[in-house]
């Protein structure tokens, strides 16, 4: 009782927080306006010719996958700004383990990042990307999957933090150039051997690569778009989420109380 | 050395406490042992430094120890912290609340983590009890009118007692306040003192105070004073104050040559030529006065005070020991 109830509070401070955070809500949505809406039309209209797919909507699901993976993530990061604001202290005194708070955190950033999907995706639909709807439900359960992926990988980048600033130093560089090895923006089947190995190697590649392998399933494009099996993706995200969330968890509990 | 180690009216027992930090070359603690009775009012002093929030610290299981034993409530800290935390409220030095939140959603978020009731998303939906409890305690505090206002509209006084508030709704057996009233004026502080005596009595919980504004634990029950990690002196205020610093009884007259005259002629011991301080440990005031003819200007008695006491051992103290 205690910890289920810990982790719904949890999550929902931070979706509480969101929600009256208007700055937040309209910033969250620049970045996919831009990649979308001048990125993606702006290639769509360059390199289109030669292509079998709609640009615009590989970019788009692209943008949905890495906006609930980077959401997260930088939401977890949070934890760190909480530490320096002492509302730590509240949440590390409570009768909770330090994997409850972790948890929670995640259930909240992750409700938090499937919002601001919403409004991509309704950005999405107001400037004509092709969506097909039905397909855009299908990718519903997934969402919970990429945002817990996007969590975990934010819980091994905060663990060993100990200032807000330190890390919004450093994840910018650990997050942008997987935007462009997990192809987000361009198609990443044919790369140069050493490009290849650095994305296959890359953690988004797979949350971007499962949201298109479902998105496309049955497409006769699936082949063009898609790199990898949606089993063998989601296979990589659950391992790779478990693995990232017990090295970070372990991590973060020893600096918090090895002091 | 716990005078009566794990006597069942012992809430919280430290027995040679020791922390050391990473990279530190002096224990921040050395040795220290105590004891708290339950339902006391319990005051640990000292300088900025002295070890005061490591000892805290480590009693609210939040820092690991280096050697020593310590239990709360029953709970080693180091084996069962959960077992602690569930029977502990702490008011830290620095506001722990979430300014993104009304005063209320605090207090609801804090008894959902301490699973007391499940959270719902506003006020009206939560269950009658708690609503009622948090009522009752914003009213005993004087914080009911701000109960559904943004914290970061709260003054500094009202947020201390909004962590009061919060910190009460589990019915913690030890309230821990780590220097509560750093930073807030001296009406402030009078106010939440005299809330926090009436919550101790009406929760019958224990209080443990850090504090280095002395006159707020000359209401304690029993206070330890620490420096460099070490307890320089323990006792009721009273006992700390009776063995370093002196009560006498202070003399004037406009004949200050005829008062001190008669008081050589009484054999009656005094320091200075005029206010003249009679140490009263071995007579009382009154059999002094009643031998003293000369008119008087000036007649009162000088109790010691805690700080009086402290200023004696912590100046006493200042080499470092460790």
């Amino acid at each position: 009782m205690t910890n289920l109830s810990a982790i719904i509070a949890i999550a929902f401070r931070d979706v509480t927080k969101l929600l009256r955070d208007k700055t937040r809500i309209l910033a969250s949505l620049v970045f996919p306006a831009i990649f979308i809406g001048v990125l993606g039309t702006s290639l769509q209209a360059n390199l289109q010719t030669g292509l079998s797919f709609n640009f615009l909507t590989f970019v788009f699901t692209g943008v949905l996958a890495q906006t609930l993976f980077q959401s997260t993530a930088a939401g977890i990061i949070s934890l760190v700004e909480d530490r320096q604001n002492d509302f730590a202290q509240e949440l590390f005194i409570a009768p909770v383990s330090h994997h409850t708070i972790i948890l929670g955190k995640i259930l909240g950033e992750s409700a938090v990042s499937f919002i601001q999907v919403l409004g991509v995706v309704a950005f999405g639909l107001v400037i004509g990307v092709p969506i097909v709807l039905p397909k855009l439900l299908l990718l519903l359960p997934l969402a919970a999957v990429i945002s817990f992926f996007g969590g975990s990988f934010g819980v091994l980048v905060m663990s060993r933090a100990s200032e807000q600033r330190g890390v919004n130093q450093i994840f910018p560089f650990l997050i942008f150039p997987q935007f462009f090895l997990a192809g987000v923006f361009s198609p990443i089947r044919e790369l140069p051997l050493p490009v290849l190995i650095a994305s296959r190697l890359t953690p988004m590649t797979y949350a971007v690569d499962l949201v298109r392998s479902i998105y496309y399933l049955g497409d006769p494009v699936f082949d063009e778009v898609v790199l990898f099996n949606p089993i063998f993706d989601l296979g990589v995200v659950l391992t790779v989420s478990v693995v990232f969330i017990l090295i970070g968890t372990h991590l973060f509990v020893q600096n918090e109380k090895k002091r | 050395m716990p005078r009566h180690p794990n006597k069942p009216n012992q809430i919280v027992v430290v027995d040679q406490l020791v922390k050391r930090y990473k990279k530190a070359s002096v224990n921040a603690v050395n040795g220290v042992s105590f004891y708290v009775e339950k339902g006391s009012f319990f005051a640990l002093l000292g300088p900025n430094g002295a070890g005061k929030t490591t000892i805290i610290s480590i009693l609210t299981s939040t820092l690991a120890k280096t050697s020593g034993t310590a239990t709360v409530a029953g709970h080693e800290v180091g084996d069962d912290p959960l077992g602690v935390r569930k029977n502990i409220g702490v008011i830290f030095q620095n506001p722990s609340l979430d300014e993104n939140l009304t005063a209320e959603e605090n207090v609801r978020f804090h008894v959902s983590l301490y699973g007391l009731y499940t959270y719902r998303p506003a006020f009206r939906f939560m269950p009658q009890e708690y609503r009622r409890k948090a009522r009752d305690l914003a009213e005993v505090l004087g914080i009911q009118e701000q109960l559904f206002d943004p914290v970061k509209s709260l003054s500094g006084g009202m947020k201390r007692k909004l962590e009061i508030v919060r910190s009460l709704m589990h019915s913690p057996k030890v309230l821990f306040l780590d220097e509560p009233t750093t930073g807030l004026d001296p009406i402030s502080r009078n106010n939440l003192w005299q809330y926090l005596q009436g919550i101790r009595q009406r929760e019958k919980v224990t209080i443990f105070l850090t504090t280095h504004y002395l006159e707020e634990a000359e209401s304690a029950d029993y206070v330890c004073m620490i420096n460099h990690g070490r307890i320089v002196a323990q006792g009721t205020p009273r006992q700390v104050k009776e063995e370093l610093v002196e009560s006498y009884l202070e003399l004037d007259a406009d004949d200050r040559r005829r008062l001190e005259s008669e008081l050589n002629h009484h054999s009656l011991r005094f320091d200075g030529r005029g206010p003249f301080r009679l140490p009263l440990q071995n007579g009382s005031a009154q059999s002094i006065i009643s031998r003293v003819k000369t008119p008087l200007t000036v007649l009162s008695i000088h109790d010691p005070t805690l700080e009086e006491a402290y200023l004696k051992i912590i100046g006493n103290s200042s080499q470092p020991v460790s």
